[in-house]
């Protein structure tokens, strides 16, 4: 099977029908491993056991930006190639990237309030990525307000590339501006400045959220497919009943 | 495992981060298993793909 059968979306809920299975039981084995790591890793000399929430709170960080990321690229499918399953994978991804943006903005606030001494500082990472959680819902309501899939698909990829722009905001907010968050410690030039027994447990959490992920944009995207199968089936039952 | 002062925040973190994500495995469970039920039930009522084939023989 190329890479192009895939744009068949018959092949693709075959493929994806067999390989799920097999991607759920690899992120619950990750997940569990970097839980288990997180929960043995030593507390930190400043910031004592708080430092676990970095394990669920930095993967949660990475993949809202991720998740639109691939919308982005999706988008240009849509708009670039009209790929048959490019819009069915940005409509999939965007309630998946909420929730993950949802998560990064309440677990940073909670690790905020004992390290900072408050829940929500409008200081330019935290802004941005609150940006960010309102494009997603902005681009969820979008979908939602039209009826015709595909007009909706080429509106929501202009809106997903132009709030791509807010990626490398969110990503150097911290050096451009003096912020109350702190400068990137793993993604950085000159390499992480973390010590091993916080940065493996945390590579581990993210490898494993970003197969969690995989995992559930391809059911989202099965599911999407078989909503708009749904649709025209009625649309077919409707042109019957008026003829 | 001792958690400190701040167990809370900890506990509070993570117990919210398993609910999103049970919360998220379950919705698209349930709207796999909607889709599938309507799609039977289209096609129980005489509408077919033009193609043919079932559009619910899903796995």
């Amino acid at each position: 099977m190329t890479l192009i059968d895939l744009a068949n979306p018959t092949k693709f809920l075959s493929l994806t029908g067999r390989i799920l299975p097999w991607l759920a039981g690899v992120t619950a084995i990750l997940l569990t491993i970097g839980l288990y790591q997180a929960a043995m890793a030593p507390d930190d000399y400043q910031q004592g056991a708080t430092v676990k929430i970095m394990f669920i709170h930095v993967p949660n960080a990475w993949l809202s930006m991720f998740v639109w990321g691939v919308m982005s690229l999706a988008a240009l499918g849509t708009l670039v190639w009209r790929h048959p399953l490019a819009d069915v994978a940005a409509k999939a991804a965007a309630p998946i990237g909420a929730a993950f943006t949802f998560l990064a903005l309440v677990t940073g606030s909670l690790w905020g309030r004992p390290m900072w001494g408050t829940y929500w500082q409008w200081d330019a990472r935290l802004t941005s990525v609150l940006i960010l959680f309102l494009m997603y819902l902005g681009l969820i309501a979008l979908w939602r307000a039209v009826d015709d899939p595909s007009r909706a698909a080429r509106a929501a990829a202009i809106l997903t590339l132009v709030g791509a722009l807010n990626l490398p905001i969110i990503k150097f907010s911290v050096d451009w501006w003096n912020t109350l968050h702190q400068p990137a410690s793993v993604l950085r030039m000159g390499g992480s400045t973390l010590d091993r027994a916080f940065l493996i447990p945390l590579l581990v959490m993210a490898v494993g959220f970003s197969l969690l992920f995989v995992t559930l944009h391809l059911a989202a995207m099965r599911n999407e497919i078989l909503r708009r199968r749904v649709r025209s089936l009625q649309i077919m039952q409707a042109s019957q009943q008026a003829a | 495992m001792a958690l400190g002062p701040y167990a809370s925040f900890i506990v509070t973190s993570y117990a919210l981060v398993a609910a999103v994500v049970a919360i998220l495995i379950a919705w698209i469970a349930i709207d796999f298993r909607r889709q599938k039920a309507r799609l039977r039930e289209l096609e129980a009522s005489g509408i077919t793909r033009r193609s043919g084939r079932s559009a619910a023989d899903i796995r």
